[in-house]
């Protein structure tokens, strides 16, 4: 009797809360021509404020792959889209995409059509392609937020150049739902965007206490609400709630894992149809991944935001997000999570379907190694198209680095 | 063909050939055809272009995993081994994700005396970004003007604005020329010369590409019976030797959409006004590449043009495999061509094309369907 309730001790009540926010959401969204809403599919790494504040609903196909990959329909999909003549080296999010798209197929029937798409390329230049092949298809206006890539520094002719195109985004908005920008709302729906990413930032934070309290993977579940309704009471109210139940936790003693000895640092996405089995695999060592580059993304460039120029200070936030910015600035952000959630070693996750993340990983491996330390190991993937995925040969590999940080660390 | 000859030469050893420029002036290595070059040119130095031609691409792989383009494979195996070592530097434009993320590798793992990034705006139809166009051309030249401690004047600009005026508009004359008669040199020649000219001395190009373009002029035209004509359509070749057997197989490429032709040398600058305005002024005209933005379609509607231009009965996309913007343009291009009835086929290189029988029969059968 005794594990079993453990077990559910262990899970989480805001899980449950969090599919029923989602679950609504999409409901809202799928039902927008019946209530007159309008749709904007919207990148990862958009500014969605000012959908939020026009009443669009803003609907992003990334948070779609990564159900396509959670549920393993990710093979088949990008199957469908090579077979339309798209390459299967291409990002496996894009390739579900444009393919669901066409075939409505997918978890929950597809994802609403759009009335408008709003590409930001401060994740990637596959996004750029993407929604072009959308725009196309679909017919309807495409709005592109170009954030130039801050290899160092944010030069002064980038700033003015995105701060004009967030002006250019509201008049396209305006335009698009023909009525204007309510600016005694903005100022509100920037308040709630700036509490929700401090939430989440305490969220993430609060894996710093040994043993840690949520893992990685529970990071990768909880991020879908950062993403998809930032900006909103909904998100802040439902990271207030999951905050506290991990203080509630810490205080009774419930952790992730029945008996961490390890914690680990992973880079880049996830694997979305390998979550659990990742998950099993570490923890069967005594590992527990504490921390990741990537949900720590949707609040790690609160310190360029002034709360009270909100509107003004998100051209920065935006521009000089983790995927936007140089290899050895990112390597900055990996030392400060190595020393801030003291692991024991880096996962890099070469993601096949991520250039921009993946590129200049052995670079930031290497110096991993010499500056920290640390032991690290590479998974190779592409995270939403599980055909290509070997179980056997990356527990073998996992099983070899944990005995490494096992005779490291004892 | 004498005036051939000595592009031949340029290209069978372009690393020795920059050893000899670099005696006489700086050269600063550029990998895209967004690099500004007038403005490289004008503050002296020689812009040379790196194709990562050297076969051994072994010590990229402590930098770069196996699913990335052979191109930018090719140029960090180049730099990382010294063969470049006699470059002053080198200039990154905003190209694709994979040369962002080279530019970082470079610039972490080199210690050449010059390094820039030209962050140049993705999409080119709006008035903002061509005003952030504008302005980043300018930082480019004081960063050049910092970086070598020269001054590059209007004036100066001009000067190579006018010269690489010249060198495109011999470089499309000779195109032209051999789109006319395909007789007249071979593909692998003209894609030599094409790569010759992004290669060479600046001065001496535009004087050899003239010199050429003459010569053309004047041979007979020979339009032999029986043969089609294709269009290349991708990134860049840097492989005569597919021409050679695509002519072996019934067809002669008469144009491209390829870095290595005919996007290089769309489009001339103005020659009169500002001189940074003029050069941005071709790059929102010139024929777009498939990682900057334009309308939904100019690719599209620019290849058709083509194909109605020079008579073009089928196309062959040359991809180089793992690049993520011309593999995400292929599926809507060739829509655009299927809707005309134009036959087409995708060639995917990794590295070193296929075995010459294997590609042979693909061509082969490709050409028998025209
Ligand atoms: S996974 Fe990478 S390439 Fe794909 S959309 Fe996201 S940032 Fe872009
Ligand atoms: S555009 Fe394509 S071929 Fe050129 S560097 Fe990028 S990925 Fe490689």
């Amino acid at each position: 009797m005794r594990a079993p309730e453990k077990e559910k001790k262990r899970s989480f009540r805001s899980a449950k809360r969090m599919r029923d926010i989602m679950t609504e959401y999409y409901i809202n969204a799928k039902t927008a021509p019946q209530t007159g809403k309008k749709v904007a599919w919207i990148t990862s790494g958009g500014p969605v404020e000012p959908l939020i504040v026009m009443d669009v609903i803003p609907v992003y196909p990334e948070n779609y792959g990564a159900m396509i990959g959670a549920s393993h329909m990710g093979g088949d999909l990008c199957a469908k889209a090579e077979a339309m003549g798209y390459s299967s080296d291409l990002c496996s999010y894009a390739r579900a995409d444009i393919a669901c798209a066409v075939e409505n197929g997918g978890p929950i029937g597809g994802l609403p059509r759009p009335d408008m798409l709003i590409c930001c390329n401060n994740i990637c230049g596959t996004v750029l392609k993407w929604y072009e092949v959308q725009a196309r298809y679909f017919g309807v206006p495409l709005f592109i937020l170009d954030t130039p890539f801050c290899h160092t520094e944010f030069p002064d002719q980038a700033r003015k150049y995105v701060r004009r195109q967030f002006d250019e985004y509201i008049a396209f908005l305006e335009t698009a739902c023909g009525r204007p920008f309510d600016e005694e709302k903005s100022l509100e729906v920037g308040r709630l965007s700036i509490e929700g990413q401090k939430l989440w930032k305490a969220v993430l934070d609060a894996t710093a206490h040994k043993p840690a309290p949520i893992t990685a993977f529970d990071a990768f579940f909880f991020l879908a609400l950062i993403v998809t309704l930032r900006g909103t009471q909904v998100a802040v109210d439902f990271y207030r709630d999951l905050l506290q139940e991990i203080n509630e936790r810490i205080n009774d003693g419930v952790f992730a894992l029945e008996n961490e000895k390890y914690r680990i640092l992973w880079d880049n996405l996830p694997i979305w149809y390998r979550l659990k089995w990742l998950s099993d695999t570490f923890a069967s060592h005594g590992a527990c991944l504490v921390a990741d580059t990537y949900t720590t993304a949707w609040c790690g460039s609160m310190k360029y935001i002034d709360e009270n120029n909100f509107f003004e200070s998100i051209v920065e936030a935006y521009t000089r997000i983790y995927l936007n910015i140089g290899v050895d600035e990112m390597v900055k952000t990996v030392f400060e999570m190595i020393d801030k959630y003291q692991v024991d070693g880096l996962v890099i996750h070469s993601n096949r379907s991520c250039k921009p993340y993946s590129f200049g990983q052995y670079d930031i491996e290497k110096m991993v190694r010499e500056v920290k330390g640390i032991p690290t190991m590479t998974i190779e993937s592409h995270m939403t198209d599980e055909r290509s995925f070997s179980e056997s040969a990356t527990k073998t590999r996992i099983d070899a680095f944990m005995e490494i940080i096992k005779a490291r660390k004892g | 063909m004498e005036a051939i000859r000595a592009f031949h030469h340029v290209i069978d050893d372009p690393l020795k050939y920059l050893e000899g420029v670099s005696l006489r002036k700086k050269a600063v290595g550029y990998c895209c055809s967004y690099t500004p070059e007038e403005v490289i040119h004008a503050a002296g130095l020689h812009p040379f272009r790196l194709f990562g031609l050297s076969p051994d691409t072994g010590v990229a792989d402590g930098h770069l995993q196996s699913y990335c383009c052979s191109l930018v494979r090719g140029v960090l195996s180049d730099v990382l081994t010294g063969r470049l070592d006699t470059l002053s530097g080198a200039v990154f434009p905003h190209t694709c994700d994979t040369i962002q993320r080279l530019s970082d590798i470079w610039r972490m793992n080199t210690k050449f005396p010059f390094f820039a990034d030209v962050v140049l705006p993705v999409k080119l139809d709006t008035p903002s970004a061509r005003e952030y166009f504008e302005e980043v051309l300018a930082k480019f030249r004081a960063d050049l003007e910092k970086g070598f401690g020269v001054s590059v004047t209007d004036a100066s600009l001009k000067g190579s604005i006018k010269l690489y005026n010249l060198i495109r508009t011999s470089l499309r004359k000779i195109f032209e020329l051999r789109s006319a008669s395909p007789g007249l040199i071979s593909g692998a020649e003209l894609n030599k010369v094409a790569m010759g000219a992004m290669i060479l001395e600046r001065e001496t190009a535009a004087s050899m590409l003239a010199d050429l373009a003459d010569e053309l002029g004047r041979l007979p035209a020979p339009s032999p019976a029986g043969r089609k004509r294709v269009m290349l359509v991708g990134s860049l070749c840097s492989q005569p030797d597919i021409h050679a057997i695509l002519e072996k197989a019934g067809a002669d490429a008469v144009w491209d959409d390829l870095c290595t032709g005919s996007r290089y040398f769309d489009g001339l600058v103005r020659e009169d006004g500002d001189p940074l305005t003029a050069i941005a002024e071709r790059y929102y005209s010139r024929i777009i590449c498939p990682a900057k933005h334009s309308s939904l379609t100019a690719r599209g509607e620019n290849l058709l043009k083509s194909v109605d231009t020079h008579r073009v009965e089928g196309v062959v996309f040359l991809m180089l495999k793992f690049c993520d913007p011309h593999a995400f343009d292929y599926p809507y291009l060739k829509g655009f061509l299927d809707g005309r009835g134009v036959p087409s086929t995708l060639l995917e290189i990794e590295g070193q094309l296929p075995p010459e029988g294997q590609l042979l029969t693909r061509f082969e059968t490709f050409v028998q369907m025209l």
